[in-house]
């Protein structure tokens, strides 16, 4: 019978306290949640780390959700921040790079990345700007402009031209990869 | 153009999420949505020990305190500090006090009563209180005592009325401090854990015939050893990454055969004993005794103490305890011994010049003031702190820069490179780097331990002040004076007696087979008295245990001109000299079983039995416990009893 409940009526009775419609509420969206993940942040073990700090704070967060808004808005909402926080930290924690057996385990991680073969838009990705990046994650996700416009709170317009800035960037990216 | 997105797009893989983070992050998640919801179940005891149980009481009940009540309380508390630690207040308690004493007690009931008053904001409150109110008055009777211990010792003199409240009010602060640390592993809040273990996978079985040469360097520290307890003695098992073996084995001191007074400086024994967990495998054990030189003729010593007092140290299991082993090691310098303190990341500076260890007041003064605030870092607190021992620095002199952190390693230089090669260019000149380690959530082990293999120190993990008494006090010679520096060892096990080896930890160690007789190849030091231990897990040829099969189309011919295991050789520097010198001896099969051995043998089972080797089939904790009980020893300092102690630990949160 879960099965069939509508998203945003599990998100009410898990806001009401339902321990059981959370349970099923995250079941039903956490693999969509970690897809949206990867393409945020175009590594594995960065992926499994944000997941994690979305389901730890997703209790908290469900009292600002609200009926109007759809569940999968609302998740993408603060999958998006989780990474912004997340964003902000780790660039923290680089300035104060904590010494070099960090780096040694960066390294180490790099390498097992590498091997796992990664496809030409997941690892250019990575080096679009966080804005673009988000932006275009959540149009690959099959989000419209005006639900990504929703979610990232900027017009859609911007999105609009987000997208455009984020393509061309690629196409740059692929046409100094081929002259190479 | 969308159209190229989307082929790209159909491109596109997305991996599937890791099943196992997958349960645990909805497992994580589903706990704290309960614990979001209605009462709160009671905090889940943990088996704290020591001083520690004393907070329990004041913790269970100032977490359920509101913020009114909390406030009243403190108050309370305050008043209670007062009262016992300042001269004033010793007057009215033994004339007067009956009366306030009564009153302290009716404000913190009047807090609970608050507390409990309905309608309140707080969850409900669980728990009996009146218990609690009698944990707080030891509490604070205890707090009383820790800065007598103080306030006795730093030999002030003229401690006046206005530095005792003083004194009261951190005392209660720390006791805050305190709580909120307790409270993070009573209710075990998922908070962000960046702890960070510098560890490989276990060393795997090689094969004789394949490769017959193991190296590695020698290891002395000790800091696995006190992370995997402080993790036991919170009731959880220690994260695997955080267990060496060769650190929980190198951790006890063992009464190996001392080294002749004008031999090497240290002396190796070679065994061979029968697996306890394998009938059909037998172990190498490799002991190095460093000998103990007259401690009196010692040359004077420069300590510069680098303290990282970021906020986050502000916990009671890390300044306030680091502060009291410094008290501990004071003792221990002699009057020409000069010491200078240099703080970072909180305040800045140099807060102590360099100054005679018979200058107590002033070291004492300056250690009560740590972390009291300042501007902000200048100049790079490693930077400084070198600078500082160079100004030292005199002929005949020994110069360590003492690390002391909870982990944050913002000391300045921000590239890794440039931090390794300042710390080594700085070894080079004869100043030493060791780490001292505190309190748990943000150690970064992996750091910790490439500093100090940089800078020829040692790491040490201080979480009780019994830690910092084995450090500072007990071993303090064996990790300020080396005996031998960058020691190698080396053994060639001999294809036709032995299948397959494998070395029991020192993962982190292992070393090339064609760095063992290049010199510029750096390697651990021993230190004065220090003893290291390694284990070489053995199959004998045609032993049932053996894993892998001979070859078909046969290996080269086995030249059975031996019947030795193999040949151990150990590499070594005299302090300060840059080429090495070797020494030699064959591993001969005689199996023999002798105590020390026995219990080192006990300890690696532990680890392994942590870290979840594959090696040990069904040995188990219980195992370990009997051969450690039976092979304790005269264990002068109890740290054999304390490990013991730890497997039952163990033993007991594994089932």
């Amino acid at each position: 019978m879960r099965m069939t409940t509508p998203d945003e009526d599990l998100a009410k009775a898990a806001a009401a306290g339902d321990g059981q419609a959370f349970a099923s509420l995250l079941a039903r969206h956490y693999d969509r949640l970690f897809a949206f993940c990867f393409r945020l942040t175009g590594a594995r073990a960065e992926a499994e780390d944000l997941c994690q700090d979305i389901c730890l704070a997703l209790p908290a967060k469900l009292g600002s959700y609200q009926r109007r808004a759809k569940v999968t808005t609302w998740l993408y909402r603060v999958a998006v921040n989780a990474a912004h926080d997340r964003r902000r930290k780790s660039a923290t924690y680089a300035k104060a790079i904590t010494g070099w057996g960090d780096w040694e385990n960066a390294r180490q991680a790099e390498i097992v990345e590498a091997s796992e073969q990664l496809d030409w838009l997941t690892s250019a990705m990575r080096g679009l700007s966080d804005d673009l990046r988000d932006t275009l994650a959540l149009v690959l996700d099959d989000m419209t402009h005006a639900q990504a416009a929703q979610i990232l709170d900027v017009s859609e317009g911007t999105i609009s031209w987000r997208i455009s800035e984020a393509k061309k960037a690629l196409r740059k990216m692929k046409e100094k990869e081929d002259t190479l | 153009m969308n159209d190229d997105l989307d082929d790209l797009k159909s491109m596109m893989t997305t991996p599937l999420p890791d099943a196992k983070r997958k349960a645990a992050n909805l497992a994580a998640a589903q706990e704290i949505f309960d614990r979001t919801q209605g009462s709160m179940a009671d905090a889940r005891p943990t088996s704290v020990t020591g001083p520690m149980a004393l907070w329990t009481g004041v913790k269970g009940m100032l977490n359920t305190l509101t913020s009114k009540g909390g406030l009243t309380a403190t108050t309370a508390l305050v008043a209670c500090g007062f009262l016992f630690l300042t001269p004033t207040g010793q007057d009215l308690w033994q004339t007067g006090a009956p009366t306030l004493f009564q009153e302290a007690g009716r404000e913190a009931r009047i807090a609970e009563e608050v507390a409990n008053a309905p309608g309140n904001f707080t969850t409900p409150v669980p728990a009996p209180r009146a218990e609690n109110q009698a944990k707080a008055d030891v509490a604070i009777s205890d707090a009383e005592m820790d800065w007598d211990m103080v306030v006795s010792s730093d030999e002030l003199g003229d401690v006046s009325a206005v530095q005792g409240l003083t004194a009261s009010a951190p005392a209660v602060k720390t006791s805050r401090a305190h709580d909120s640390v307790a409270l993070a592993d009573t209710i075990a809040i998922e908070q962000q854990n960046s702890e960070n273990y510098a560890n490989a996978t276990p060393n795997p079985l090689k094969i004789t015939t394949a490769e017959p040469v193991s190296t590695f360097s020698i290891d002395v520290d000790t800091a696995s050893y006190s992370i995997v307890r402080s993790s036991l003695m919170r009731g959880q098992l220690p994260p695997k990454g955080a267990v060496r073996v060769e650190e929980l084995m190198n951790y006890f001191p063992y009464d190996y055969a001392a080294p002749d007074a004008n031999g090497a400086p240290f002396q190796p024994t070679v065994s061979v004993m029968d697996t306890p967990w394998n009938a059909d495998t037998q172990l190498v054990h490799i002991a190095l005794q460093g000998a103990l030189p007259d401690i009196d003729m010692r040359p004077p010593l420069n300590l510069v103490f680098l303290i990282d007092t970021s906020g986050s140290m502000s916990d009671a299991d890390k300044l306030p305890l680091l502060k009291q082993s410094f008290m501990l090691m004071l003792d221990q310098l002699r009057p020409e011994d000069q010491v200078a303190i240099v703080e970072y990341a909180g305040s800045a500076g140099e807060v102590l010049a360099p100054t005679n260890a018979s200058d107590r007041t002033k070291i004492l003064q300056a250690i009560q003031g740590l972390g009291a605030g300042g501007s902000t870092n200048g100049q790079g607190g490693l930077e400084q702190a070198y600078a500082v021992a160079d100004r030292m620095a005199e002929d005949g002199e020994l110069s360590r820069v003492i690390l002391a952190t909870d982990g944050d390693f913002n000391v300045g230089i921000h590239d890794p490179n440039a931090l390794k090669s300042f710390i080594s260019e700085k070894r080079d000149t004869g100043t030493f780097l060791s780490v001292l380690g505190f309190g748990r959530g943000n150690l970064d082990d992996a750091t910790m331990q490439s500093l100090v293999q940089n800078g020829n120190g040692q790491a040490a993990y201080i979480d009780t002040l019994s830690e910092a008494q084995k450090v500072l006090v007990d071993q303090l010679s064996g990790a300020l004076f080396t005996i031998a520096s960058d020691v190698k060892v080396q053994v060639e096990f001999n294809p036709a007696t032995v299948a397959e080896y494998r070395l029991i930890g020192y993962e982190t160690r292992a070393l090339n087979r064609e760095d063992f007789n290049n010199d510029r190849v750096d390697a651990g030091e021993i230190g004065a008295g220090h003893s290291v231990t390694a284990l070489y897990e053995i199959t004998p040829i045609g032993s049932p245990a053996q894993l892998s099969d001979p070859l078909r189309y046969g290996g080269a011919e086995r030249p059975a001109t031996s019947d030795e295991l193999g040949f151990l050789k150990l590499r070594y520097k005299q302090p300060g000299a840059t080429t090495s010198q070797l020494i030699e001896t064959p591993i001969i099969n005689e199996p023999v079983t002798w105590s020390e051995a026995n219990f080192a043998v006990a300890i690696a089972g532990f680890g392994q039995l942590l870290r979840g080797g594959d090696y040990l089939g069904d040995w188990s904790y219980a195992d370990a416990i009997a051969l450690a009980n039976a092979n304790r020893g005269a264990d002068n300092f109890g740290y054999r009893t304390e490990a013991v102690q730890m497997m039952r630990l163990a033993q007991s949160l594994s089932q």
